[in-house]
Protein backbone atom coordinates (compact mmCIF):
# COMPACT_ATOMS: atom_id res chain seq x y z
CA UNK A 1 0.00 0.00 0.00
CA UNK A 2 1.41 3.38 -0.93
CA UNK A 3 1.34 6.53 1.11
CA UNK A 4 -1.11 8.11 -1.30
CA UNK A 5 -3.58 5.27 -0.73
CA UNK A 6 -3.41 5.88 2.98
CA UNK A 7 -3.98 9.57 2.50
CA UNK A 8 -7.11 8.96 0.49
CA UNK A 9 -8.56 6.49 2.94
CA UNK A 10 -12.18 7.20 3.58
CA UNK A 11 -12.67 8.19 7.22
CA UNK A 12 -16.13 7.58 8.59
CA UNK A 13 -17.55 8.30 12.01
CA UNK A 14 -19.81 5.22 12.22
CA UNK A 15 -19.47 1.56 11.32
CA UNK A 16 -21.57 0.19 8.42
CA UNK A 17 -23.93 -1.53 10.86
CA UNK A 18 -24.46 1.71 12.77
CA UNK A 19 -25.15 3.58 9.56
CA UNK A 20 -27.53 0.88 8.37
CA UNK A 21 -29.50 0.90 11.62
CA UNK A 22 -29.65 4.70 11.63
CA UNK A 23 -30.86 4.67 8.07
CA UNK A 24 -33.41 2.03 9.06
CA UNK A 25 -34.62 4.23 11.89
CA UNK A 26 -35.05 7.28 9.64
CA UNK A 27 -36.76 5.18 6.96
CA UNK A 28 -39.12 3.68 9.52
CA UNK A 29 -39.91 7.09 11.02
CA UNK A 30 -40.61 8.69 7.63
CA UNK A 31 -42.67 5.71 6.44
CA UNK A 32 -44.78 5.87 9.62
CA UNK A 33 -45.27 9.60 9.23
CA UNK A 34 -46.23 9.45 5.54
CA UNK A 35 -48.58 6.52 6.13
CA UNK A 36 -50.23 8.37 9.02
CA UNK A 37 -50.60 11.65 7.15
CA UNK A 38 -52.12 9.96 4.12
CA UNK A 39 -54.68 7.90 5.97
CA UNK A 40 -55.71 9.98 8.98
CA UNK A 41 -59.35 10.92 8.99
CA UNK A 42 -59.47 14.72 9.11
CA UNK A 43 -62.41 16.83 8.04
CA UNK A 44 -60.85 19.85 6.28
CA UNK A 45 -64.00 21.99 6.66
CA UNK A 46 -63.43 21.94 10.41
CA UNK A 47 -59.98 23.38 9.90
CA UNK A 48 -61.13 26.34 7.78
CA UNK A 49 -63.22 27.94 10.49
CA UNK A 50 -60.84 26.98 13.31
CA UNK A 51 -59.53 30.57 13.73
CA UNK A 52 -63.11 31.91 13.98
CA UNK A 53 -63.97 29.20 16.48
CA UNK A 54 -60.87 30.02 18.53
CA UNK A 55 -61.82 33.70 18.68
CA UNK A 56 -65.37 32.69 19.59
CA UNK A 57 -64.02 30.43 22.36
CA UNK A 58 -61.86 33.18 23.84
CA UNK A 59 -64.70 35.73 23.65
CA UNK A 60 -66.98 33.30 25.48
CA UNK A 61 -64.34 32.73 28.15
CA UNK A 62 -63.73 36.41 28.80
CA UNK A 63 -64.45 37.83 31.32
CA UNK A 64 -64.11 34.83 33.68
CA UNK A 65 -67.13 34.26 35.89
CA UNK A 66 -65.73 35.13 39.30
CA UNK A 67 -68.75 33.68 41.11
CA UNK A 68 -67.46 30.23 40.15
CA UNK A 69 -64.39 30.65 42.37
CA UNK A 70 -66.20 28.91 45.26
CA UNK A 71 -66.79 25.51 43.57
CA UNK A 72 -63.38 25.76 41.87
CA UNK A 73 -61.59 26.30 45.16
CA UNK A 74 -63.47 23.44 46.79
CA UNK A 75 -62.59 21.16 43.89
CA UNK A 76 -58.99 22.32 43.91
CA UNK A 77 -58.55 21.47 47.60
CA UNK A 78 -59.99 18.04 46.86
CA UNK A 79 -57.56 17.66 43.95
CA UNK A 80 -54.63 18.54 46.21
CA UNK A 81 -55.81 15.95 48.74
CA UNK A 82 -56.19 13.33 45.98
CA UNK A 83 -52.70 14.05 44.65
CA UNK A 84 -51.06 14.05 48.09
CA UNK A 85 -52.85 11.06 49.58
CA UNK A 86 -52.55 9.18 46.28
CA UNK A 87 -48.79 9.76 46.27
CA UNK A 88 -48.50 8.61 49.91
CA UNK A 89 -50.49 5.43 49.27
CA UNK A 90 -48.46 4.79 46.11
CA UNK A 91 -45.20 5.08 48.04
CA UNK A 92 -46.44 2.79 50.81
CA UNK A 93 -47.34 0.18 48.19
CA UNK A 94 -44.24 0.79 46.06
CA UNK A 95 -41.67 0.43 48.88
CA UNK A 96 -42.03 -3.35 49.38
CA UNK A 97 -42.25 -3.93 45.63
CA UNK A 98 -39.18 -1.74 45.13
CA UNK A 99 -37.29 -3.83 47.70
CA UNK A 100 -38.28 -6.94 45.75
CA UNK A 101 -37.16 -5.38 42.47
CA UNK A 102 -33.70 -4.28 43.67
CA UNK A 103 -31.28 -7.05 42.75
CA UNK A 104 -28.88 -6.33 45.60
CA UNK A 105 -31.58 -6.37 48.30
CA UNK A 106 -33.47 -9.38 46.91
CA UNK A 107 -31.03 -11.66 45.08
CA UNK A 108 -33.81 -13.72 43.54
CA UNK A 109 -34.50 -13.37 39.81
CA UNK A 110 -38.15 -14.59 39.72
CA UNK A 111 -39.06 -12.15 42.51
CA UNK A 112 -37.22 -9.30 40.71
CA UNK A 113 -39.11 -10.03 37.51
CA UNK A 114 -42.42 -10.27 39.37
CA UNK A 115 -41.82 -6.82 40.87
CA UNK A 116 -40.87 -5.41 37.46
CA UNK A 117 -44.07 -6.87 36.04
CA UNK A 118 -46.08 -4.98 38.70
CA UNK A 119 -44.29 -1.75 37.74
CA UNK A 120 -44.92 -2.20 34.02
CA UNK A 121 -48.61 -2.96 34.55
CA UNK A 122 -49.03 0.08 36.77
CA UNK A 123 -47.34 2.42 34.29
CA UNK A 124 -48.95 1.04 31.13
CA UNK A 125 -52.49 1.80 32.22
CA UNK A 126 -53.33 5.48 32.02
CA UNK A 127 -54.56 7.21 35.18
CA UNK A 128 -57.89 7.90 33.44
CA UNK A 129 -58.34 4.17 32.82
CA UNK A 130 -57.40 3.37 36.42
CA UNK A 131 -60.00 5.98 37.41
CA UNK A 132 -62.65 4.33 35.19
CA UNK A 133 -61.92 0.97 36.80
CA UNK A 134 -62.10 2.33 40.35
CA UNK A 135 -65.25 4.34 39.60
CA UNK A 136 -66.85 1.06 38.49
CA UNK A 137 -65.75 -0.59 41.74
CA UNK A 138 -66.18 2.14 44.39
CA UNK A 139 -68.63 4.43 42.63
CA UNK A 140 -67.95 8.02 41.52
CA UNK A 141 -66.05 10.28 43.89
CA UNK A 142 -62.59 11.20 45.14
CA UNK A 143 -62.00 7.74 46.63
CA UNK A 144 -61.79 6.28 43.12
CA UNK A 145 -59.55 9.15 42.03
CA UNK A 146 -57.14 8.70 44.93
CA UNK A 147 -56.78 4.98 44.28
CA UNK A 148 -56.33 5.64 40.54
CA UNK A 149 -53.49 8.08 41.28
CA UNK A 150 -51.99 5.62 43.77
CA UNK A 151 -52.05 2.62 41.45
CA UNK A 152 -50.80 4.62 38.52
CA UNK A 153 -47.85 5.96 40.56
CA UNK A 154 -46.61 2.61 41.92
CA UNK A 155 -44.67 1.85 38.73
CA UNK A 156 -42.91 5.20 38.54
CA UNK A 157 -41.96 5.56 42.21
CA UNK A 158 -41.15 1.88 42.70
CA UNK A 159 -38.92 1.65 39.62
CA UNK A 160 -36.91 4.74 40.57
CA UNK A 161 -36.70 3.62 44.21
CA UNK A 162 -35.38 0.21 43.15
CA UNK A 163 -32.77 1.91 40.96
CA UNK A 164 -31.69 4.12 43.88
CA UNK A 165 -31.37 1.00 46.08
CA UNK A 166 -29.27 -0.75 43.45
CA UNK A 167 -26.89 2.22 43.30
CA UNK A 168 -26.32 2.32 47.06
CA UNK A 169 -22.83 1.77 48.44
CA UNK A 170 -22.06 -1.72 49.75
CA UNK A 171 -19.55 -0.62 52.43
CA UNK A 172 -21.90 0.46 55.18
CA UNK A 173 -24.21 -2.48 54.50
CA UNK A 174 -21.36 -4.97 54.84
CA UNK A 175 -20.26 -3.23 58.05
CA UNK A 176 -23.75 -3.65 59.48
CA UNK A 177 -24.00 -7.29 58.37
CA UNK A 178 -20.58 -7.99 59.92
CA UNK A 179 -21.78 -6.56 63.25
CA UNK A 180 -24.63 -9.11 63.16
CA UNK A 181 -27.44 -6.75 62.18
CA UNK A 182 -30.68 -8.34 61.09
CA UNK A 183 -32.14 -7.84 57.60
CA UNK A 184 -34.51 -5.17 58.92
CA UNK A 185 -31.74 -3.28 60.70
CA UNK A 186 -29.64 -3.35 57.53
CA UNK A 187 -32.54 -1.82 55.63
CA UNK A 188 -33.19 0.92 58.18
CA UNK A 189 -29.61 1.85 59.09
CA UNK A 190 -27.73 0.75 55.97
CA UNK A 191 -29.90 1.41 52.93
CA UNK A 192 -32.33 4.06 54.14
CA UNK A 193 -29.76 6.83 54.91
CA UNK A 194 -28.25 6.27 51.47
CA UNK A 195 -31.48 6.37 49.48
CA UNK A 196 -33.23 9.03 51.58
CA UNK A 197 -32.41 12.01 49.29
CA UNK A 198 -33.42 10.02 46.21
CA UNK A 199 -36.58 8.87 47.98
CA UNK A 200 -37.77 12.39 48.82
CA UNK A 201 -36.89 13.67 45.40
CA UNK A 202 -38.86 10.83 43.72
CA UNK A 203 -41.83 11.49 46.02
CA UNK A 204 -41.83 15.23 45.26
CA UNK A 205 -41.42 14.66 41.53
CA UNK A 206 -44.35 12.27 41.46
CA UNK A 207 -46.47 14.60 43.61
CA UNK A 208 -45.91 17.34 41.05
CA UNK A 209 -47.02 15.02 38.20
CA UNK A 210 -49.99 13.80 40.24
CA UNK A 211 -51.36 17.30 40.76
CA UNK A 212 -51.67 17.65 36.96
CA UNK A 213 -53.11 14.17 36.58
CA UNK A 214 -55.62 14.40 39.43
CA UNK A 215 -56.99 17.64 37.98
CA UNK A 216 -58.45 15.75 34.99
CA UNK A 217 -59.82 12.70 36.79
CA UNK A 218 -63.11 14.51 37.46
CA UNK A 219 -63.96 14.16 33.76
CA UNK A 220 -64.65 10.47 34.36
CA UNK A 221 -66.29 11.20 37.72
CA UNK A 222 -63.36 10.53 40.03
CA UNK A 223 -63.52 13.75 42.05
CA UNK A 224 -61.42 16.88 42.26
CA UNK A 225 -61.46 20.11 40.28
CA UNK A 226 -62.13 18.13 37.10
CA UNK A 227 -65.74 17.71 38.28
CA UNK A 228 -66.15 21.50 38.40
CA UNK A 229 -64.59 21.68 34.93
CA UNK A 230 -66.84 18.94 33.57
CA UNK A 231 -69.99 20.59 34.97
CA UNK A 232 -69.08 23.95 33.44
CA UNK A 233 -68.22 22.29 30.10
CA UNK A 234 -71.47 20.36 29.93
CA UNK A 235 -73.46 23.53 30.61
CA UNK A 236 -71.31 25.42 28.05
CA UNK A 237 -70.45 28.05 30.69
CA UNK A 238 -67.12 28.91 29.13
CA UNK A 239 -66.55 31.85 31.50
CA UNK A 240 -66.64 29.32 34.36
CA UNK A 241 -64.31 27.00 32.43
CA UNK A 242 -61.87 29.92 32.23
CA UNK A 243 -61.90 30.26 36.04
CA UNK A 244 -61.08 26.56 36.47
CA UNK A 245 -58.29 26.72 33.87
CA UNK A 246 -56.71 29.78 35.52
CA UNK A 247 -56.88 28.03 38.90
CA UNK A 248 -55.21 24.92 37.45
CA UNK A 249 -52.44 26.98 35.88
CA UNK A 250 -51.73 28.82 39.14
CA UNK A 251 -51.71 25.65 41.23
CA UNK A 252 -49.39 23.85 38.81
CA UNK A 253 -46.96 26.78 38.78
CA UNK A 254 -47.01 27.07 42.59
CA UNK A 255 -46.49 23.31 42.96
CA UNK A 256 -43.53 23.47 40.61
CA UNK A 257 -41.96 26.29 42.61
CA UNK A 258 -42.55 24.40 45.88
CA UNK A 259 -41.02 21.22 44.46
CA UNK A 260 -37.99 23.03 43.06
CA UNK A 261 -37.32 24.79 46.38
CA UNK A 262 -37.73 21.62 48.45
CA UNK A 263 -35.56 19.59 46.09
CA UNK A 264 -32.80 22.19 46.29
CA UNK A 265 -32.89 21.84 50.10
CA UNK A 266 -32.90 18.03 50.04
CA UNK A 267 -30.20 17.42 47.45
CA UNK B 1 -35.23 1.05 66.24
CA UNK B 2 -36.59 1.88 69.70
CA UNK B 3 -33.90 3.08 72.08
CA UNK B 4 -33.95 0.75 75.08
CA UNK B 5 -32.89 2.32 78.37
CA UNK B 6 -29.87 0.47 79.62
CA UNK B 7 -28.58 1.35 83.10
CA UNK B 8 -24.89 0.58 82.49
CA UNK B 9 -24.48 2.45 79.16
CA UNK B 10 -26.18 5.79 78.65
CA UNK B 11 -25.17 6.23 75.05
CA UNK B 12 -27.40 4.76 72.36
CA UNK B 13 -26.01 3.88 68.94
CA UNK B 14 -28.85 5.56 67.08
CA UNK B 15 -30.48 8.20 69.28
CA UNK B 16 -34.12 8.99 68.53
CA UNK B 17 -34.56 12.02 66.32
CA UNK B 18 -37.63 13.79 67.69
CA UNK B 19 -37.96 16.21 64.80
CA UNK B 20 -38.25 13.33 62.33
CA UNK B 21 -40.66 11.48 64.59
CA UNK B 22 -42.94 14.50 64.90
CA UNK B 23 -42.80 14.80 61.12
CA UNK B 24 -43.96 11.20 60.70
CA UNK B 25 -46.75 11.71 63.26
CA UNK B 26 -47.96 14.82 61.43
CA UNK B 27 -47.88 12.88 58.17
CA UNK B 28 -49.96 10.09 59.74
CA UNK B 29 -52.48 12.65 61.04
CA UNK B 30 -52.70 14.19 57.57
CA UNK B 31 -53.37 10.76 56.04
CA UNK B 32 -56.24 10.18 58.46
CA UNK B 33 -57.66 13.67 57.83
CA UNK B 34 -57.36 13.48 54.04
CA UNK B 35 -58.79 9.97 54.03
CA UNK B 36 -61.87 11.18 55.89
CA UNK B 37 -62.21 14.13 53.48
CA UNK B 38 -62.04 11.88 50.44
CA UNK B 39 -64.63 9.36 51.64
CA UNK B 40 -62.38 6.51 52.73
CA UNK B 41 -64.43 4.24 54.96
CA UNK B 42 -64.60 0.58 55.83
CA UNK B 43 -68.11 0.04 54.47
CA UNK B 44 -67.21 1.63 51.13
CA UNK B 45 -64.30 -0.76 50.84
CA UNK B 46 -66.41 -3.79 51.74
CA UNK B 47 -69.19 -2.83 49.30
CA UNK B 48 -66.45 -2.03 46.79
CA UNK B 49 -65.07 -5.52 47.08
CA UNK B 50 -68.47 -6.90 46.21
CA UNK B 51 -68.81 -4.54 43.21
CA UNK B 52 -65.26 -5.35 42.21
CA UNK B 53 -66.05 -9.04 42.21
CA UNK B 54 -69.04 -8.54 39.90
CA UNK B 55 -67.04 -6.12 37.75
CA UNK B 56 -64.22 -8.61 37.25
CA UNK B 57 -66.69 -11.40 36.56
CA UNK B 58 -68.23 -9.32 33.77
CA UNK B 59 -64.81 -8.46 32.35
CA UNK B 60 -63.77 -12.06 31.77
CA UNK B 61 -63.43 -13.45 29.20
CA UNK B 62 -62.34 -10.43 27.09
CA UNK B 63 -64.60 -9.93 24.11
CA UNK B 64 -62.69 -9.34 20.86
CA UNK B 65 -65.92 -9.71 18.87
CA UNK B 66 -65.82 -6.16 17.56
CA UNK B 67 -62.19 -6.33 16.54
CA UNK B 68 -62.74 -4.13 13.46
CA UNK B 69 -63.80 -1.24 15.67
CA UNK B 70 -60.86 -1.82 17.99
CA UNK B 71 -58.40 -2.07 15.09
CA UNK B 72 -59.58 1.13 13.42
CA UNK B 73 -59.46 2.97 16.77
CA UNK B 74 -55.97 1.72 17.59
CA UNK B 75 -54.71 2.66 14.11
CA UNK B 76 -56.14 6.15 14.52
CA UNK B 77 -54.45 6.45 17.92
CA UNK B 78 -51.12 5.47 16.35
CA UNK B 79 -51.62 8.01 13.56
CA UNK B 80 -52.36 10.71 16.12
CA UNK B 81 -49.25 9.80 18.09
CA UNK B 82 -46.92 9.76 15.05
CA UNK B 83 -48.20 12.98 13.50
CA UNK B 84 -48.30 14.91 16.75
CA UNK B 85 -44.80 13.76 17.70
CA UNK B 86 -43.44 14.81 14.30
CA UNK B 87 -44.98 18.28 14.29
CA UNK B 88 -44.32 18.68 18.01
CA UNK B 89 -40.61 18.03 17.42
CA UNK B 90 -40.55 20.24 14.33
CA UNK B 91 -41.98 23.15 16.32
CA UNK B 92 -39.88 22.35 19.39
CA UNK B 93 -36.58 22.74 17.52
CA UNK B 94 -36.84 26.50 16.97
CA UNK B 95 -38.71 27.06 20.24
CA UNK B 96 -36.09 25.14 22.24
CA UNK B 97 -33.32 27.06 20.48
CA UNK B 98 -34.99 30.36 21.34
CA UNK B 99 -35.37 29.28 24.97
CA UNK B 100 -31.69 28.28 25.38
CA UNK B 101 -30.06 31.04 27.38
CA UNK B 102 -26.63 30.56 25.82
CA UNK B 103 -28.00 31.01 22.29
CA UNK B 104 -30.42 33.90 22.58
CA UNK B 105 -30.61 37.12 24.65
CA UNK B 106 -32.82 37.25 27.73
CA UNK B 107 -35.64 39.24 26.17
CA UNK B 108 -36.24 36.33 23.78
CA UNK B 109 -35.46 33.37 26.04
CA UNK B 110 -37.63 34.32 29.03
CA UNK B 111 -40.93 34.84 27.16
CA UNK B 112 -40.24 31.60 25.26
CA UNK B 113 -39.71 29.77 28.55
CA UNK B 114 -43.01 31.18 29.80
CA UNK B 115 -44.77 29.87 26.70
CA UNK B 116 -43.22 26.43 27.24
CA UNK B 117 -44.38 26.43 30.88
CA UNK B 118 -47.90 27.30 29.70
CA UNK B 119 -47.88 24.36 27.25
CA UNK B 120 -46.71 22.02 29.99
CA UNK B 121 -49.04 23.07 32.78
CA UNK B 122 -52.25 21.63 31.32
CA UNK B 123 -52.90 17.92 30.99
CA UNK B 124 -53.28 16.85 27.32
CA UNK B 125 -56.88 15.84 28.00
CA UNK B 126 -57.80 19.39 29.04
CA UNK B 127 -56.02 20.85 26.02
CA UNK B 128 -57.89 18.45 23.76
CA UNK B 129 -61.23 19.53 25.27
CA UNK B 130 -60.43 23.07 24.13
CA UNK B 131 -59.37 21.89 20.67
CA UNK B 132 -62.50 19.77 20.33
CA UNK B 133 -64.49 22.95 20.90
CA UNK B 134 -62.31 24.94 18.50
CA UNK B 135 -61.94 22.51 15.59
CA UNK B 136 -64.64 19.95 16.23
CA UNK B 137 -64.65 16.25 17.08
CA UNK B 138 -62.11 13.94 15.50
CA UNK B 139 -58.48 13.05 15.24
CA UNK B 140 -57.33 16.59 14.42
CA UNK B 141 -58.26 17.87 17.89
CA UNK B 142 -56.23 15.07 19.46
CA UNK B 143 -53.28 15.81 17.17
CA UNK B 144 -53.31 19.50 18.10
CA UNK B 145 -53.56 18.75 21.82
CA UNK B 146 -50.64 16.34 21.73
CA UNK B 147 -48.57 18.80 19.66
CA UNK B 148 -49.02 21.29 22.50
CA UNK B 149 -47.99 18.64 25.04
CA UNK B 150 -44.94 17.70 22.95
CA UNK B 151 -43.83 21.32 22.69
CA UNK B 152 -44.08 21.69 26.46
CA UNK B 153 -41.90 18.66 27.07
CA UNK B 154 -39.39 18.58 24.19
CA UNK B 155 -38.64 22.30 23.97
CA UNK B 156 -37.79 22.41 27.65
CA UNK B 157 -35.45 19.41 27.55
CA UNK B 158 -34.00 20.53 24.22
CA UNK B 159 -33.23 23.99 25.61
CA UNK B 160 -31.53 22.38 28.61
CA UNK B 161 -29.51 20.09 26.31
CA UNK B 162 -28.35 23.06 24.25
CA UNK B 163 -27.42 24.99 27.41
CA UNK B 164 -25.19 22.10 28.48
CA UNK B 165 -23.21 21.72 25.23
CA UNK B 166 -19.49 22.40 25.06
CA UNK B 167 -18.87 25.73 23.34
CA UNK B 168 -15.40 24.72 22.20
CA UNK B 169 -16.72 22.83 19.18
CA UNK B 170 -19.08 25.66 18.36
CA UNK B 171 -16.17 28.12 18.47
CA UNK B 172 -14.02 25.82 16.32
CA UNK B 173 -16.72 25.68 13.65
CA UNK B 174 -17.26 29.42 13.90
CA UNK B 175 -13.50 30.00 13.53
CA UNK B 176 -13.58 28.34 10.11
CA UNK B 177 -15.89 31.13 9.01
CA UNK B 178 -19.17 29.20 9.20
CA UNK B 179 -22.44 31.08 9.32
CA UNK B 180 -25.17 30.68 11.96
CA UNK B 181 -26.95 27.78 10.26
CA UNK B 182 -23.70 25.94 9.53
CA UNK B 183 -22.65 26.40 13.16
CA UNK B 184 -25.94 24.88 14.27
CA UNK B 185 -25.63 21.91 11.92
CA UNK B 186 -21.93 21.16 12.40
CA UNK B 187 -21.29 22.43 15.94
CA UNK B 188 -24.51 22.04 17.93
CA UNK B 189 -26.41 19.20 16.22
CA UNK B 190 -23.80 16.41 16.71
CA UNK B 191 -23.64 17.20 20.42
CA UNK B 192 -27.36 17.11 21.07
CA UNK B 193 -28.59 14.47 18.58
CA UNK B 194 -28.30 11.35 20.81
CA UNK B 195 -30.13 13.02 23.71
CA UNK B 196 -32.61 14.51 21.30
CA UNK B 197 -33.50 11.09 19.86
CA UNK B 198 -33.97 9.97 23.45
CA UNK B 199 -36.47 12.76 24.14
CA UNK B 200 -38.23 12.17 20.83
CA UNK B 201 -38.76 8.46 21.40
CA UNK B 202 -39.82 9.13 24.98
CA UNK B 203 -42.33 11.69 23.72
CA UNK B 204 -43.60 9.23 21.11
CA UNK B 205 -44.28 6.74 23.92
CA UNK B 206 -45.99 9.42 25.96
CA UNK B 207 -48.07 10.63 23.00
CA UNK B 208 -49.09 7.07 22.25
CA UNK B 209 -50.33 6.64 25.83
CA UNK B 210 -52.26 9.89 25.66
CA UNK B 211 -53.58 9.32 22.13
CA UNK B 212 -55.42 6.28 23.46
CA UNK B 213 -57.14 8.60 25.97
CA UNK B 214 -58.04 11.78 24.07
CA UNK B 215 -60.99 9.92 22.54
CA UNK B 216 -62.75 10.13 25.94
CA UNK B 217 -63.32 13.84 25.32
CA UNK B 218 -63.86 13.50 21.55
CA UNK B 219 -60.30 13.82 20.32
CA UNK B 220 -60.25 10.69 18.16
CA UNK B 221 -58.60 7.30 18.55
CA UNK B 222 -59.40 4.21 20.57
CA UNK B 223 -60.45 6.21 23.65
CA UNK B 224 -63.91 6.85 22.20
CA UNK B 225 -64.55 3.11 21.74
CA UNK B 226 -63.21 2.44 25.24
CA UNK B 227 -65.42 5.06 26.87
CA UNK B 228 -68.53 4.01 24.92
CA UNK B 229 -68.03 0.38 25.88
CA UNK B 230 -67.52 1.46 29.51
CA UNK B 231 -70.68 3.57 29.57
CA UNK B 232 -72.68 0.69 28.10
CA UNK B 233 -71.29 -1.65 30.79
CA UNK B 234 -69.71 -3.86 28.10
CA UNK B 235 -66.84 -4.57 30.45
CA UNK B 236 -65.63 -7.55 28.41
CA UNK B 237 -65.07 -5.21 25.45
CA UNK B 238 -63.34 -2.74 27.82
CA UNK B 239 -60.93 -5.48 28.88
CA UNK B 240 -60.26 -6.44 25.25
CA UNK B 241 -59.45 -2.80 24.38
CA UNK B 242 -57.23 -2.46 27.46
CA UNK B 243 -55.29 -5.58 26.50
CA UNK B 244 -54.71 -4.15 23.02
CA UNK B 245 -53.64 -0.74 24.41
CA UNK B 246 -51.23 -2.21 26.95
CA UNK B 247 -49.63 -4.53 24.38
CA UNK B 248 -49.26 -1.63 21.94
CA UNK B 249 -47.56 0.50 24.61
CA UNK B 250 -45.20 -2.33 25.54
CA UNK B 251 -44.23 -2.91 21.88
CA UNK B 252 -43.67 0.82 21.47
CA UNK B 253 -41.38 0.85 24.53
CA UNK B 254 -39.30 -1.98 23.09
CA UNK B 255 -39.04 -0.22 19.71
CA UNK B 256 -38.06 3.10 21.25
CA UNK B 257 -35.51 1.40 23.51
CA UNK B 258 -34.00 -0.05 20.34
CA UNK B 259 -33.96 3.37 18.67
CA UNK B 260 -32.19 4.90 21.68
CA UNK B 261 -29.50 2.18 21.52
CA UNK B 262 -28.93 2.85 17.81
CA UNK B 263 -28.17 6.52 18.53
CA UNK B 264 -26.15 5.93 21.72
Amino acid sequence: MTVADNLHRDWRRFSPLQRLSRFGFYLFAIAALVASLRTIDVIPEFLYDAPDQMVDLVSRMWPPDMSYIGPTLKGMIETLHIATLGTIIAIVMALPVGLLAARNVTPNLPLNLFAKFIFVTSRSINSLVWALLFVAVFGPGPLAGTLAIAFRSIGFTGKLFAEALEESNKGSIEALTASGASKLSTLIWGYWPQVRPAFWSIALFRWDINIRESAVLGIVGAGGVGVALDTALNLLYWDQVAVVLIAMFLVVIIAEIVVTTLRARIL
Amino acid sequence: MTATKSDSIDRVAFPPNWRTRIGWILLALYVVYAGSQLGFSAERFSSGLEHGHRFLARMFPPNFGRWELIASGIIESMQIAVISTFFGILLSLPIGLLAARNMTPGWISWPTRGFIALCRSFHPIIVSILFVKAIGFGALAGVMALIVASIGFISKLFAEAIEEISLKQVEAVRATGAGFISTLIMGVQPQVLPRFIGFATYQLDSNLRNSTMVGIVGGGGIGAALFTAYQRFDFDVVLAILIVIVSLIMIAEIVSGWARRVFQ
